[in-house]
C-alpha cells in the first residue's frame, strides 16, 4: 500500500506520475502554515467583529454594531451635509444672478437636471423635448415667458392650477361646441391661421377667415397672431404647434380649445428644488 | 516478505527553516554583482532627482508618474491615459526582453537584478559587517542571549530598518515632485497615502531582504518557475561538471596511492557555504538556483589554490558541457548566444521598439471628441430652423496654453454657440482657448436651415484648428423632422 507512494529513496510521493515524474509530497515551509492559521484565527475575529452569521431574525449584530445600512445612512448624511452651504447659496441668490456664478450656476443644472427626472419626465420627456400637448422646452417659444424668473413663476405656482391663486390662468373659448362660430366659419379660419404661420397659400377661404380672425381671435392672439403672453396665447405665426399645426388639429383647437395644466410645484417640492428646476430648464438651450 | 521497503518518514506537518548563512566571496562575479547592485541602487535612488524643463505649467520632474492628473511624464514625452497603449508595449518588451536574455544567459534577472536579490545582498553585507562572516554568525546565532548578542542584534535589524526606509520607503518621488514631497515628509504636510505607502514598502523590504530572503525566490516566486521553462540546452547556466569532479575526492593522495579513481571536486563545501539559497550546486540545476554564480567564484578560488584548472563549476550551456565531457572540440562560447532563437527575439523586440517610437514621434498633441445628444435628437425653433446639440471635448496635451478655432462642414450656412455664449452670439467658427495639458468639455449648439437638410439629416465634420497648424477633426451627423 505504501509501496507506490515512495521512491527508491524513501520519499513519500503524492502517487501522481506523469511522464515518469512523479511528485513529492513535501511539507509545507512553516510561515506558510502560520500565514494558514493567522487567517483562520481573523476569520473567527472578523465573524465576531461583523455581522457574519446567519440568525432566525437577520444576521449577528457583531461587537459594534456595524452595519452597511447604517454605513450607507451615514454617508448619505454625509452628502446631504456637505450639499448644504451650495443649497444655501442657491437659495439666497436671486435666480437671475445664478448664471454669473459658475459654481451655483453648474450645481443648479445638476441639481434640477436629476429633479427634472423625477418630478417632470413623465409629460415633458427625459430629455425635455415634450409632446403633443406638452410643450417642448428645448425650444425658443415659450408661452408664458422663457425667462429664468418667467419659468420659476410657472414651475413655482402651475399653469390653470386652480389651488394656486398666483397660478396662470386663461381659457380659449370652445368656438365649435359652444356655437359662437358654424363649420364654415371654423374652416375659414383656420385657413387663415395656417396662412399665418406661411403654412398655406392665402385663398377664398382664409381671405374670409381673416373677417372672423379679427372678431374673435386677435383680443388674445394680437392682430398679427403673435400671441400673447400674459394669457398664453401662443403666438400663430411661427413653425411651433403645440397640438399640430395641421388643418385637422387647428379645427379640433378652435372646435373644442385645449388648455392644458400643469400642476404648481412650489408647495410641493422645497424651494430651492424648484429654482435649480427653473435654472436647468432655462440652460436646455431656448432660454431667454 | 522478501524485502521490506525503507521505513517511510514520519509526515511532518510543516517544514521548519534550515538557516542559510552565506559565506563571503571574491571574484569576477562577485564584482559584477556588486557593480550591478550599486548601479540599480543609484538609478532608482538618483531618478527622482533628474529634472527636465517643460516650460512653466508642467512638472518639472524627468521621470513623473502623476497619478493625481493622470499623466506619465518621461523626459520629453508626455503620456496621457487613452495613450496607455504605450505602457502596455513597455510590458511587451519587456516580456520579449526577458524570453531574449534568458535563453541567452539564463536566470540572469533572478541573479543579479532582481530586487529581492539587490537588497538581499545588501542586508547581508550589513549582516556581515556588524556580525561577522559565516563561522562568526553560526556561533552568534548559537550564542546564548547577552549583551554582546543583544546589541549586535539591535545593530542589524536597526540597519536593514533604515536602509528598508531609505529605498523601499522612497519609492513615492517618483509619483510627486521629489524635493517637494521629502521636505514634506519631514514637516508632517505629505499625504497620509505617502506615508501609508512609506510604511508598506518599509514593511515589505524589511521583512522580504532581511528576514524571508531565499524563502521568497523559493516559495513565494512564480518567476523561477517561469524563467526555467524558457531554458533550452544552449542556455548559459551555472554548471557543476559531474565528468570532471566525480568522484568527490578528500584525501586526493592517499586516494591515488590507493589506486582509486579522483575527481577534481575536493568536496571542500565552499560552493555551498557561498549559496544565497543554500543549494547544492552538484545536485545539477534545481529551481532553488538564481544563477548568481557565487559558486563560481568560490570554486575558482579553490581550484585555484590547489593548482587545478578552473572552471570546475562554471557558466556553460548543457549542449557545450555534454560536449566537453566527451572531449570534442568546443564553439566559441558567443555561438551560443547568437543563433536564430535570439535573433527571433531581438527582432520583434527591435520591431515593437520601432512601432512605437515611430508612433510617438508622429502623434498629434491634440485631440476633439464630440458626442451627440439624442434626447431630443434635434430641436424645432420658432423660425423654422433646426438646432442639434453636442458635447464637445478638446484635449490640448501640450503644456502651454492654445486657441483652438472649431469649424463645421458639409452644413452650409450653419451657425453654432456654446454654453458660455448665447444663441444671439451664433457664428459660423468658434475660438475655444484651452488651458495647458487640459481638457476643454463645452455643450455645442448647432442651428441650420431646413433647406440645408435635404434628407432630414446630414453627415457632418467639426474639425479645430489649433494656431500652430495641427488640426483634429470628427465626423458626426446633424438630425432634423424626417421629410
Amino acid at each position: 500500500m505504501t509501496e507506490h507512494k515512495h521512491t527508491e529513496d524513501g520519499l513519500p510521493t503524492t502517487g501522481h506520475e506523469w511522464d515518469g515524474i512523479r511528485e513529492y509530497d513535501k511539507p509545507l515551509p512553516r510561515w506558510w502554515l502560520y500565514l494558514l492559521f493567522g487567517t483562520m484565527i481573523w476569520a473567527v475575529g472578523y465573524c465576531i467583529v461583523y455581522p457574519a452569521i446567519p440568525l432566525w431574525d437577520g444576521a449577528s449584530r457583531g461587537s459594534f454594531g456595524w452595519s452597511s445600512r447604517s454605513e450607507l445612512a451615514a454617508e448619505l448624511r454625509a452628502v446631504d451635509a456637505g450639499r448644504a452651504d451650495i443649497l444655501a447659496a442657491i437659495e439666497a441668490t436671486p435666480i437671475e444672478q445664478i448664471p454669473q456664478n459658475e459654481k451655483l450656476m453648474s450645481f443648479a443644472v445638476e441639481g434640477g437636471r436629476s429633479a427634472f427626472k423625477v418630478y417632470c419626465a413623465q409629460c415633458h420627456g427625459s430629455g425635455a423635448a415634450g409632446g403633443k400637448g406638452y410643450p417642448n422646452l428645448n425650444d425658443d417659444d415659450w408661452l408664458w415667458g422663457g425667462d429664468l424668473t418667467a419659468i420659476h413663476q410657472t414651475i413655482r405656482h402651475g399653469i390653470r392650477f386652480e389651488a394656486d391663486g398666483d397660478t396662470h390662468m386663461s381659457q380659449m373659448p370652445a368656438f365649435g361646441r359652444d356655437g359662437l362660430l358654424d363649420a364654415s366659419q371654423i374652416r375659414d379660419v383656420t385657413a387663415f391661421v395656417r396662412v399665418l404661420s406661411r403654412q398655406e397659400k392665402p385663398s377664398d377661404s382664409s381671405r374670409r377667415g381673416a373677417a372672423v380672425f379679427a372678431d374673435n381671435c386677435v383680443s388674445c392672439h394680437g392682430a398679427a397672431g403673435e400671441g400673447m403672453r400674459e394669457v398664453g396665447a401662443p403666438n400663430l405665426t411661427d413653425a411651433i404647434w403645440l397640438y399640430g399645426g395641421d388643418t385637422a388639429s387647428i379645427m379640433e383647437t378652435v372646435t373644442n380649445a385645449r388648455f392644458g395644466v400643469m400642476p404648481a410645484w412650489g408647495g410641493r417640492l422645497e424651494p430651492v428644488t424648484v429654482k435649480q428646476l427653473a435654472v436647468y430648464v432655462h440652460s436646455l438651450g431656448g432660454g431667454e | 516478505m522478501s524485502q521490506s521497503p525503507a521505513p517511510a518518514p514520519e509526515p511532518r506537518l510543516f517544514k521548519g527553516r534550515a538557516k542559510v548563512y552565506p559565506q563571503s566571496v571574491h571574484g569576477t562575479f562577485r564584482r559584477l554583482k556588486w557593480t550591478i547592485l550599486t548601479v540599480a541602487l543609484a538609478v532608482y535612488y538618483l531618478l527622482p532627482w533628474l529634472r527636465w524643463d517643460r516650460g512653466p505649467f508642467a512638472p518639472k520632474q524627468f521621470l513623473l508618474i502623476d497619478l493625481a492628473h493622470r499623466r506619465f511624464y518621461l523626459g520629453p514625452i508626455e503620456i496621457w491615459p487613452q495613450e496607455f497603449y504605450y505602457v502596455a508595449g513597455l510590458l511587451v518588451m519587456a516580456g520579449i526582453g526577458l524570453f531574449l536574455i534568458t535563453s541567452t544567459v539564463g536566470r540572469a534577472w533572478c541573479g543579479y537584478a532582481c530586487p529581492q536579490t539587490v537588497w538581499t545582498d545588501l542586508f547581508m553585507a550589513v549582516e556581515r559587517v556588524i556580525e561577522g562572516d559565516r563561522n562568526a554568525r553560526m556561533k552568534l546565532d548559537r550564542a546564548p542571549w547577552g549583551s554582546e548578542k543583544i546589541f549586535k542584534r539591535l545593530a542589524v535589524h536597526l540597519s536593514w530598518l533604515i536602509i528598508a526606509v531609505a529605498t523601499g520607503g522612497f519609492f513615492i518621488l517618483y509619483f510627486a515632485d521629489a524635493p517637494t514631497l521629502v521636505k514634506n515628509l519631514f514637516t508632517g504636510d505629505a499625504p497620509s497615502v505617502a506615508y501609508a505607502t512609506v510604511a508598506v514598502l518599509t514593511a515589505t523590504t524589511y521583512v522580504f531582504g532581511g528576514l524571508l530572503r531565499e524563502q521568497v525566490c523559493t516559495y513565494m516566486c512564480p518567476w523561477p518557475r517561469i524563467q526555467s521553462a524558457m531554458l533550452d540546452e544552449n542556455s548559459l547556466i551555472v554548471t557543476y561538471k559531474a565528468w570532471r569532479g566525480e568522484p568527490r575526492t578528500r584525501g586526493v593522495k592517499k586516494a591515488a596511492q590507493d589506486g582509486g579513481k579522483t575527481g577534481d571536486c575536493v568536496d571542500c563545501n565552499a560552493c555551498v557555504a557561498v549559496c544565497p539559497t543554500g543549494i547544492d550546486i552538484r545536485n545539477g540545476p534545481q529551481i532553488g538556483c538564481i544563477t548568481c554564480a557565487l559558486c563560481i567564484d568560490a570554486c575558482n578560488d579553490i581550484m585555484g589554490k590547489l593548482g587545478r584548472p578552473r572552471g570546475l563549476i562554471d557558466y556553460t550551456t548543457e549542449k557545450r558541457d555534454r560536449q566537453e565531457a566527451a572531449g570534442e572540440a568546443l564553439p566559441p562560447k558567443w555561438k551560443s548566444v547568437v543563433r536564430p532563437r535570439t535573433f527571433v527575439y531581438t527582432g520583434v523586440w527591435a520591431l515593437i521598439g520601432l512601432a512605437m517610437l515611430a508612433s510617438l514621434l508622429t502623434r498629434e498633441r491634440l485631440d476633439l471628441s464630440i458626442s451627440r445628444q439624442r434626447n431630443p435628437l434635434y430641436v424645432q425653433l420658432s423660425d423654422g430652423s433646426v438646432r442639434n446639440g453636442y458635447t464637445l471635448k478638446l484635449l490640448n496635451m501640450e503644456a502651454r496654453p492654445r486657441t483652438f478655432t472649431l469649424t463645421l462642414e458639409g452644413l452650409p450656412g450653419a451657425v453654432m454657440w456654446d454654453s458660455h455664449a448665447t444663441e444671439s452670439m451664433a457664428a459660423p467658427a468658434l475660438r475655444i482657448t484651452v488651458g495647458p495639458d487640459q481638457t476643454e468639455a463645452r455643450q455645442i449648439y448647432v442651428r441650420a436651415a431646413p433647406a440645408s437638410l435635404p434628407e432630414g439629416t446630414a453627415d457632418i465634420r467639426f474639425i479645430a484648428r489649433a494656431e500652430g497648424g495641427a488640426v483634429a477633426m470628427q465626423e458626426t451627423r446633424f438630425d432634423g423632422p424626417e421629410r
